[in-house]
């Protein structure tokens, strides 16, 4: 059965939050069997660093559960992004969900293929070896080729 | 009996769905792995896992707050 389905995401985002949705899906997908390639382009290689450091901001998210609700000018207020982070850590811990280093870890593991969009490595000016070992730097012409033969693309 | 047993008290999706997985391809075919889960979306996405992965959903149940599975690796 292995390698006969396969998967492909684009994954743009590098909050905390939404590093969750891509590493979820392809951990599942590799689980079910499927060949998985993400392709991290954008915000979403803060995602590959090997010094993970995601966090998220109240700031335009209205949808953010916040102990107390703030009004927006005083999200902006120094150290309001730091406790955002600290409640969706807590929260993460609390209800028994992976930290995306580990879900990270599994999807290496799993076989997934990562691909780092090389354009915007160069783009934020990282360095190769800022991110992790095992992944594969290339450009848009490299995804293609696996989302082409993927039953299922997704872009998060 | 199960030939292994998995606790996944206590955790989100997706973990018991991927530990199982790591666990059931360690297996020989026909080896019966009995899983233990609190995350009550477990209870169908299990069903889905062997569905999707062939393998057999032999028993699924819950007793107060507390889902167990067996499953037969394919």
């Amino acid at each position: 059965m292995n390698g006969e389905k396969k998967m492909a995401i684009i994954a743009t985002q590098g909050t905390l939050d939404w590093a969750y949705p891509p590493l979820i899906l392809a951990t599942t997908a590799a689980a079910l069997d499927y060949q998985v390639s993400m392709f991290y382009t954008f915000y979403g290689l803060q995602v590959l660093r090997k010094n993970l450091d995601l966090r998220l901001s109240p700031m335009g998210n209205p949808a953010m559960p916040m102990p107390v609700s703030l009004p927006v000018l005083m999200q902006a207020l120094p150290g309001m992004e730091a406790m955002a982070t600290a409640i969706m850590r807590k929260k993460l811990t609390k209800r028994g969900v992976a930290s995306v280093r580990t879900l990270r870890d599994m999807a290496l593991e799993s076989e997934v293929r990562i691909i780092a969009c090389q354009m915007t490595v160069d783009l934020f000016a990282f360095r190769r070896e800022d991110l992790i070992d095992g992944i594969v730097f290339a450009g848009a012409t490299a995804f293609m080729e696996a989302a082409a033969k993927a039953n299922i693309t997704l872009y998060t | 009996m199960p030939d292994q047993t998995l606790d996944t008290k206590g955790l989100s999706c997706p973990l018991p769905i991927l530990h199982a997985k790591r666990i059931l391809q360690k297996m020989p075919p026909g080896q019966i792995l009995a899983v233990e889960a609190t995350d009550p979306g477990s209870a169908k996405d299990f069903e889905s896992f062997c569905t999707q992965t062939g393998n057999s959903l032999l028993s699924a149940s819950e007793s107060s707050g507390v889902f167990f599975y067996t499953i037969r690796k394919v």
